[in-house]
């Protein structure tokens, strides 16, 4: 909400004639948003400060059809008054816009000259921690002070609250510093209140010349700064990386890629959408079902091949439907090609008759989402009602989760097994191999079928692989 | 000539163009009844004439006519069809829908044809064409009867189809005027010392008919308040006294006291006694070996009336407007009140799935699983231990012959009566008292409970309620609907009720108040309603608690097995605790309250449903406090201070000139203090949970116990009752305060806001205002359940710590609550529907219905401050 610039180069209230704004008045400006006052707490020859504070109209943001973050800050009750987000680059663009281009007629020679400043943010959220602050303010070579506030302090418990008052000091050109400022506020937040398009690439790569190509943290900020358009933070970074890179400024191998999605993951979804693909086709499955298909990454395998004459997916949300018909471009396949593909929405919870009559069903990590109380009627819909003739179900291994980094919560010790967090945040448990397996026995002697397990992903001579899979296949004929 | 036609048929006109076919339909049946190939050609291609678009005009009038017939009318088709193959397709849509085809031939003159074709401009055929039809169709004349046809009439002349009057005639079948009260009487194969004993403990008489007839004898049984009783077939075959209950049943109908439908053995004597050869099997020999010990002189003529007797019978009955349906084996909602073979062997001998079992007798489908007509099917033929209610259906066939018992069902009463067997007459095939078959103690309805049919909740659903009339849940409400029950909601068995939405009151146009109690009195007023409550609004979250006597009174009447014995959700449907143990001892302390102050006795129940408000309010909204009301607190309190001390150095150093600046400073200040009073605000509802003892449940509804939902009482007997139960557990229940408001009375009202006043002052969330009666009736219709009137304060939590600023109240105050309220009043009648519907012990997916359709409402975009 507030951002102020303090220089004490004499003399100090040449900031005055650097930012086109008389340190005697106060100044407001109207904002889409609402407005920014620009005035100075001091101006003596020492030291001068100029301050940007922004009013928001909260009520005036909800009637407005800003752009909110899903579905949290819908409200009137929100941090946007309070915090430096996108409304201050906009502010700084809009209010200090000639300052930031560095073009000054009083001071023409001032502009180009590097001077002591000190910026102070009350307050910068940053959900990502302050070690994130630091990885993207030191690399620009500034002293950092960051104070972070409680989020409530009559309740310690409930911890610290996203929001520090930051204080960045070095000796640089007001352009310089403002340009930093109005390129990375946005990136702490994480969010644009504004619909990101082409330009705002554009804007980037105008403004981050000359330091974001060799900022080590280049793809964290590019993919924060054009936050819900992957596709053009993918060519922003392409570009970047054509520019020189120079020696030692290589990105940190170590630092997670912010806003990426994961190396590992990729690989596993990928090995399992495999392993399920081999067991559909190895029990020789014309018609396919794929009950939890998700987004469909599997259906856009089984289209391709020709053995699934019929291939439907099921998910219960409409949301992920629409993506998956997008995915597989439902509405352009040919004439043949759409009545071999049908999405549906529907629930494990509920028998249903749409799901009659197939030669197999594909469950990929969907069970774990499931409330254990509830898996009674899963099983019931998948294995007595709709009684496909092989069903491939795979979901996590509990026991994997402590090869990786950071999903430890108490370490192994002797006779016990380590307790590590759960992957994801929807799942509602996560099963050892032991665990799944004599699950899968039960049900296969509940139900008429016969099991087989599977491994997917890199074993381990310990804790078996990251995905476990059981292949069923039906021994009784008909319904149960 | 007189036409008479089944209510429910196809009529199919047959004649050739000209013929006088449509003057005809219009003059006998209703425009809407006539499919005419002519309009249905001009309908595809502009062009009553166009031979070309004959193939779709024809999908399109069979497509209707099906369409018709599945809805139960009846449907007259206009077009030539002269040629068999023409018809053919109708017989098979008729029969589809098991409706009987009429044909009426317009066997008329060919020179009047041709007269009548010439006189019309748009059909330039030749002569030979009507010619063609002609002799088409009076070759066909004779095999209409094979091809289906159940009625042909022939009408010679264009006086025939003047003079015409068509009768459309109820099928036999058709006794919707038959009001009852019922006693329906399972298979009796013979056992008459039973019947008899059942008939007198359902209070019938033993009276002699006036007239003695030598062959049936004089002896029936009558009630004396003219109950009739309907015998589900069966009559006959393996019993020890089979004439006797042959006679006694056709005497009873003779005197009009009674209905029978026939069974499959009834059908297969019958079929014997006509000199057909049938094997005598499943004990046939008991019923001939009967007719043989008769003196020859009265075997004769008995046998030949016993057979026209069986032969009578009427295959199924559809009674008391249609809300009833007696059949031997059953009936499947579309065959019901029809005639075909179809509807005829089903109703005999039911479904089989084509398979035997062990025991070498037919699999039978279970065709009352999928059951979802709204009249109620009692039918007999396979022998079950108990019987049981399943989709508003019941088999009554308790086995009597096979040393089970005889069993009545009172209707409209549904009470069961039985008389166990004197003893095992026969042995059965398979012994169907076999135990250990099903879950142990669940009745067949929770079997089929345990799970749910998607077509029950998915799509645009028209669910019937008793306060609103129809509620309509639309697709894509269902649709949200259908993911949260799925992935967040608990059991669908314990989810027997979720509460309604509330709205505010009407915006407050007082200085500083957005709502104010003034204008929830005055709503009630404006719709008529006297006195209203005033409950004080606990801040938590609401919370369903449903407690059980014991985990066995859980398992019997809601099916749960997991040895829970209650449970507690949320509005959602969703398990309030994830800690299992928490949630048990929480029960027992409710439970304890229940024990202590009787309830349970008081209201001769094993369970209790109580609409809640838990505390405190970050027990469950931890996240949402912590990421959004704690965190504006937070960047409000770090970020203000800096931006008021920035300003008054500024105006300090600048002094009187910076004007603008001292404005400015003045409304960060008014926002400092807010934040502040913000912060304060939702702190009062929150309060670390390390155990129980820190929780606190206020319940101000007792919704539901066995047999009652208790809607008939008002909102004062509510309070005062659980403030009964409260009393007995201090530490988690907590009664509500309240007072009662004259809305008429300006003192009482004054009284009220200043209760409100002080409430709010003191930090409390505000205040709750229902109509006194659970139930009000205003001037429009159902009224609001109740609206909520919040505090000065506590709206900062809503509408943000600067709300009460002047131009910010002027904007707030525009807000639209006609969503909302209509919202609330349709959740609240499928709310309470879902638990009446429960308490009359209808299936699960009937409550389930009503309860989905709340989560679906709850769906729609509504504005979330409100």
């Amino acid at each position: 909400m507030l951002l102020t610039i303090t220089t004490t180069h004499r003399p100090a209230t040449d900031l005055g004639y650097l930012f086109h704004k008389n340190p005697a008045k106060c100044q407001t400006f109207e904002l889409s948003f609402g407005a920014a006052h620009v005035f100075y707490p001091e101006a003596g020859d020492d030291r001068c400060t100029a301050a940007l504070l922004l009013d928001v109209d909260p009520v005036g943001m909800v009637r407005g059809g800003v752009r909110f973050r899903e579905g949290l800050l819908d409200q009137y009750v929100n941090d946007r008054p309070f915090v430096a987000s996108s409304f201050m680059s906009v502010a700084i663009a809009q209010v200090f816009g000639t300052a930031m281009g560095g073009r000054c007629k009083e001071r023409p020679e001032l502009v180009k000259t590097p001077i002591p400043l000190t910026a102070r943010i009350s307050v910068l959220p940053c959900r990502a921690g302050p070690e994130f602050i630091d990885r993207i303010f030191g690399p620009l070579g500034y002293a950092m002070q960051t104070t972070r506030h409680p989020l409530d302090e009559k309740f310690p418990q409930w911890g610290e609250s996203p929001y520090y008052t930051v204080e960045l000091a070095g000796t640089r050109t007001l352009g310089e510093l403002l340009t930093h400022l109005y390129v990375l506020i946005p990136v702490f937040d994480h969010h644009k209140h504004y619909y990101v398009g082409d330009d705002e690439m554009e804007k980037l790569l105008a403004k981050g010349a000359g330091w974001l190509a060799s900022h080590p943290q280049r793809e964290a900020i590019t993919y924060r700064f054009l936050k819900h358009a992957p596709s053009l933070a993918r060519q922003a970074i392409a570009q970047l990386e054509q520019e020189d890179v120079p020696a030692g400024a290589e990105p940190d191998a170590d630092a997670p890629k912010v806003g990426e999605p994961d190396d590992r993951e990729v690989s596993l979804n990928e090995q399992r959408i495999g392993a399920v693909l081999a067991a559909l086709r190895a029990g020789g499955a014309k018609s396919v079902l794929d009950l939890g298909c998700g987004e469909g990454n599997l259906l856009r395998e089984l289209i391709k091949d020709k053995q699934f004459e019929r291939i439907v997916g099921l998910d219960v949300s409409i949301r992920s439907l629409e993506h998956a018909a997008e995915r597989i471009k439902l509405d352009r396949l040919p004439m043949h090609q759409k009545d071999r593909v049908k999405l549906l929405h529907g629930s494990l919870m509920y028998r249903d008759k749409r799901l009659d009559g197939f030669d197999a069903a594909a469950v990929v990590e969907v069970i774990e989402h499931l409330d254990p109380p509830r898996l009674v009627a899963f099983e019931r819909v998948l294995f007595e009602c709709t009684r496909p003739g092989t069903v491939v179900l795979t979901t996590v291994n509990r026991e994997y989760n402590s090869l990786w980094e950071g999903m430890i919560l108490e370490p192994a010790s002797a006779g016990r097994p380590a307790i590590t967090k759960l992957r994801h945040p929807d799942h509602r448990f996560e099963w050892t191999r032991d665990e799944f397996q004599t699950w899968a026995k039960t049900i296969a002697e509940r139900f008429g079928y016969a099991v087989r397990f599977l491994p997917v992903g890199p074993e381990d001579p310990n804790l078996g692989p990251p995905t476990q899979m059981a292949i069923f296949t039906k021994t009784t004929g008909g319904k149960a | 000539m007189e036409l008479s036609i089944p209510k429910m048929s196809l009529v199919v006109l047959i004649g050739p163009s000209g013929s006088g076919k449509s003057t005809f339909a219009r003059k006998y049946f209703l425009a809407t009844e006539v499919l005419s190939s002519d309009a249905c050609r001009a309908m595809v291609s502009d062009n009553e004439n166009d031979q070309a678009a004959t193939n779709d005009a024809f999908a399109i009038l069979h497509f209707i006519a099906g369409k018709r017939l599945a809805a139960g009318r009846l449907a007259v088709v206009d077009a030539t069809n002269v040629q068999p193959e023409s018809r053919k397709p109708l017989v098979a849509l008729a029969r589809e829908y098991h409706c009987l085809p009429v044909a009426i031939v317009f066997d008329i003159p060919e020179k009047l044809c041709q007269e009548r074709n010439r006189s019309r401009t748009d059909r330039d055929f030749g002569p030979h064409v009507i010619r063609g039809q002609i002799s088409q169709m009076r070759r066909g004349l004779r095999g209409l009867q094979r091809e289906g046809f159940r009625h042909v009439f022939v009408l010679k002349s264009q006086e025939d189809a003047d003079t015409a009057s068509v009768t459309r005639v109820p099928l036999w079948n058709d006794k919707r005027d038959e009001h009852g009260p019922f006693d329906i009487i399972g298979d009796v194969h013979g056992c008459c010392d039973e019947l008899e004993a059942l008939l007198q403990q359902l209070g019938y008489e033993a009276v002699e008919m006036p007239q003695d007839d030598p062959l049936w004898g004089r002896k029936i049984y009558r009630h004396p308040q003219g109950r009739k009783a309907i015998f589900l077939g069966d009559l006959v075959d393996r019993g020890p006294r089979i004439l006797d209950s042959l006679k006694l049943v056709r005497n009873m109908m003779q005197a009009g006291v009674a209905f029978c439908v026939p069974g499959n053995h009834d059908m297969k004597l019958m079929r014997k006694l006509a000199g057909r050869d049938v094997q005598i099997t499943h004990g046939m020999a008991n019923s001939l070996a009967e007719l043989e010990a008769l003196p020859p002189d009265v075997r004769g003529p008995l046998t030949a009336q016993a057979r026209e007797f069986l032969d009578d019978l009427v295959s199924h009955y559809v009674l008391n407007d249609g809300k009833l349906v007696v059949a031997h084996a059953g009936m499947r909602q579309e065959m019901q009140g029809r005639g075909s073979g179809k509807v005829r062997d089903f109703a005999l001998y039911g479904e089989t799935t084509g398979e035997t079992d062990e025991f070498g007798l037919p699999v039978r489908y279970n065709w009352a699983a999928e059951y979802r007509g709204s009249a109620y099917v009692v039918y007999g033929h396979t022998p079950v231990p108990e019987p049981e209610w399943l989709n508003r259906t019941v088999n009554i066939d308790t086995g009597c012959v096979f040393g089970g018992q005889l069993t009545a069902l009172r209707y409209p009463e549904k009470e069961f009566v039985s008389i166990p067997a004197a003893v095992t007459y026969c042995e059965p095939a398979k012994p169907f008292l076999a135990a250990g078959q099903q879950a142990p103690g669940l009745s067949a309805q929770q079997i089929q409970d345990d799970l749910l049919d998607a077509e029950d909740v998915i799509g645009k659903r028209i669910i019937t309620t008793r306060l609103r009339g129809t509620v309509i849940v639309r697709e894509e409400n269902a649709t949200a609907a259908l993911e949260v029950m799925s992935r967040f909601a608990a059991n669908p068995k314990w989810l027997i009720y979720l509460p309604p939405t509330m709205s505010p009151c009407e915006t407050s146009q007082a200085d500083g108040f957005l709502e104010h109690p003034a204008e929830a009195f005055a709503h009630y007023r404006s719709i008529g309603v006297p006195k209203v409550v005033c409950q004080q609004k606990h801040m938590g979250s609401r919370a369903v608690v449903i407690v059980c006597k014991d985990a066995e009174a859980a398992r019997q009447r809601f099916g749960v097995t997991s040895g829970e014995a209650g449970i507690i959700y949320t509005r959602t449907g969703r398990r309030f605790f994830d800690d299992v143990a928490l949630e048990t001892e929480f029960l027992v302390r409710v439970r304890g309250a229940l024990d202590a102050s009787e309830l349970w006795t008081r209201f001769d129940t094993t369970w209790a449903c109580l609409d809640c408000e838990l505390m405190p309010w970050s027990a469950k909204a931890q996240e949402l406090l912590k990421s959004q009301y704690a965190a504006v607190g937070s960047a409000g309190r770090a970020s203000l201070p800096d931006a008021v001390a920035a300003l008054k150095a500024a105006t300090q150093r600048a002094g009187d000139e910076l004007t603008n600046a001292a404005a400015i400073l003045k409304r960060y200040a008014d926002r400092q203090e807010a934040i502040e009073k913000f912060i304060a605000s939702y702190r009062q509802y929150c309060w670390p949970v390390t155990s129980l003892d820190d929780l606190k449940l206020a319940p101000f509804h007792l919704m539901a116990t066995e047999g009652h939902v208790h809607a008939d009482r008002d909102h004062v007997w509510h309070m005062d009752t659980l403030a009964e139960i409260c009393r007995h557990e201090t530490r988690l229940l907590l009664a509500t305060p309240y007072k009662t408001v004259d809305v008429t009375d300006p003192g009482g009202q004054d009284e009220g806001v200043n209760w409100w006043l002080d409430l709010t002052g003191r930090g409390g969330e505000g205040m709750v205002v229902k109509p006194m009666n659970f139930i009000a009736k205003g001037n429009r219709g159902l009224s609001q359940p109740a609206v909520k009137c919040r505090g000065q304060e506590y709206l900062r939590i809503i509408y943000g710590p600067e709300y009460l600023a002047c131009e910010n109240l002027v904007r707030l105050r525009k807000r639209g609550l006609a969503t909302k309220r209509s919202l609330a009043i349709r959740e609240f009648a499928l709310g309470v529907e879902a638990l009446e519907r429960f308490a009359r012990l209808e299936p699960l997916r009937r409550v389930h219905e009503c309860v989905f359709g709340v989560l679906a409402m709850e769906s729609e975009p509504v504005d979330p401050r409100l």
